[in-house]
């Protein structure tokens, strides 16, 4: 599949939602535990080896599944193939807890969601539509029949 | 760089609706001459197709640091996807109508991570406003139109300082606004401060799962705003 690799060059240069150096491993049976430079950026996670400006990878997070494994490590798989995983190792169970909590609300799909909620609840307390004042009140993207089910 | 493109596939052609689809012409390079293909767009993602049936993308454009403008070209309805950056690539675009182009103008123009971002955090703040003053009178926006230009994330301002639990109204962002809209009609409200902490753990935020969990999404986002809203430029 084509993509604009620059642009995506650019955005890992952006300022990140989080930043770690964490211990990575990738879904590949026999794959081996690397640090890594990982960043969270809009709805992707890159990953850089550690002294390096370009990114090695990065991985879009929609439609994922953030799992606790072992203490420490979490594991990012995705809704069709849940069983390849990709392996993070934090420093501490803290840290853990903070990437998995950022990264389960760090899709697209979730900003819209909340965007939805955020949308309904104004609505009620006041009987308006806060979306109105932008004009984007009509637009797809914010529909209750938007979401998934 | 690598890229989880299996799961991208999946993401294009999953079930759940999507934000605009329809056939569009796209031009191939500098010289090339138009495709036909079957574009799906998808949250910040920008998928084509060869064709309505394909079961995968021949391509995606990540549509995150990028204008949308109409253009002057030889095909009519034509518009582009720019994006910024000494060798960076413009997508033009051409619809089979004016109601496909200005749809797909608006979808487009709207369809980065960062403007959603921007409109939760506004959405946040209103809903935490409406409950805390009780009134139910919607606080002043900050105009967002629909062809901004979002550039990229400005640098990191220093982390800012709490609020105390207690805000008596007119430190709220939101209400200094109100006032300033009504002494001087027909002038834009000015950028909001700074965003602070909006309420303590047992404010009206509690019973929103959604909103404690956008509090401790971090000051960095709201620290990124108020940079970005105070640096851009007043159209």
């Amino acid at each position: 599949m084509r993509y604009n690799e620059k642009e995506l060059q650019a955005l890992s240069r952006q300022p990140a939602e989080m930043a770690a150096e964490l211990g990575m491993r990738g879904p590949k049976k026999g794959s081996v535990l690397k640090r890594r430079l990982v960043k969270l950026v809009v709805n992707f996670l890159f990953y850089f080896r550690t002294d390096e400006a370009e990114p090695v990878g990065a991985l879009l997070l929609e439609r994922c599944r953030v799992t606790r494994e072992e203490p420490g490590t979490f594991s990012i798989s995705f809704v069709e193939d849940p069983e390849r995983k990709y392996h993070f190792e934090c420093s501490s169970e803290e840290q853990c807890q903070e990437w998995m909590e950022a990264l389960r609300r760090a899709s697209y799909e979730f900003m819209r969601r909340s965007l939805i909620f955020y949308r309904n609840e104004i609505r009620k307390v006041t009987g308006k539509d806060p979306l109105e004042q932008f004009g984007i009140s009509e637009e797809a993207r914010f529909q209750l029949s938007g979401l998934q089910a | 760089m690598k890229l989880n493109e299996r799961s991208l596939a999946f993401y294009a052609t999953c079930d759940a609706p999507v934000d605009n689809a329809g056939f569009l012409y796209k031009k191939g390079g500098r010289h090339a001459t138009y495709h036909r293909r079957w574009f799906v767009l998808r949250g910040n993602m920008l998928f084509y197709f060869e064709d309505a049936a394909s079961r995968e993308p021949v391509g995606v454009i990540i549509l995150e640091g990028c204008t949308v403008e109409l253009v002057e070209a030889a095909e009519e309805f034509a518009f582009a996807v720019r994006f910024a950056g000494t060798r960076a690539r413009t997508y033009v675009l051409a619809a089979e109508s004016q109601a496909a182009m200005e749809g797909w103008v608006k979808a487009l123009s709207r369809a980065s991570f960062d403007y959603l971002r921007l409109v939760v955090r506004e959405l946040e703040q209103q809903l935490a406003a409406v409950r805390g003053a009780g009134s139910p009178a919607l606080p002043q926006p900050q105009p967002l139109s629909p062809t901004l230009a979002l550039p990229s994330t400005p640098a990191l301002a220093p982390p800012l300082p709490r609020w105390p639990s207690a805000l008596p109204p007119k430190e709220n962002g939101c209400a200094v606004w109100s006032t300033e809209a009504t002494l001087r009609p027909g002038s834009e409200p000015p950028p909001p401060p700074p965003r602070r902490r909006a309420s303590a753990p047992h404010g009206p935020l509690d019973l929103a799962p959604f909103a404690r969990l956008h509090e401790c999404y971090g000051q960095e986002i709201r620290a990124l705003r108020g940079q970005w809203l105070s640096s851009r430029v007043q159209p």
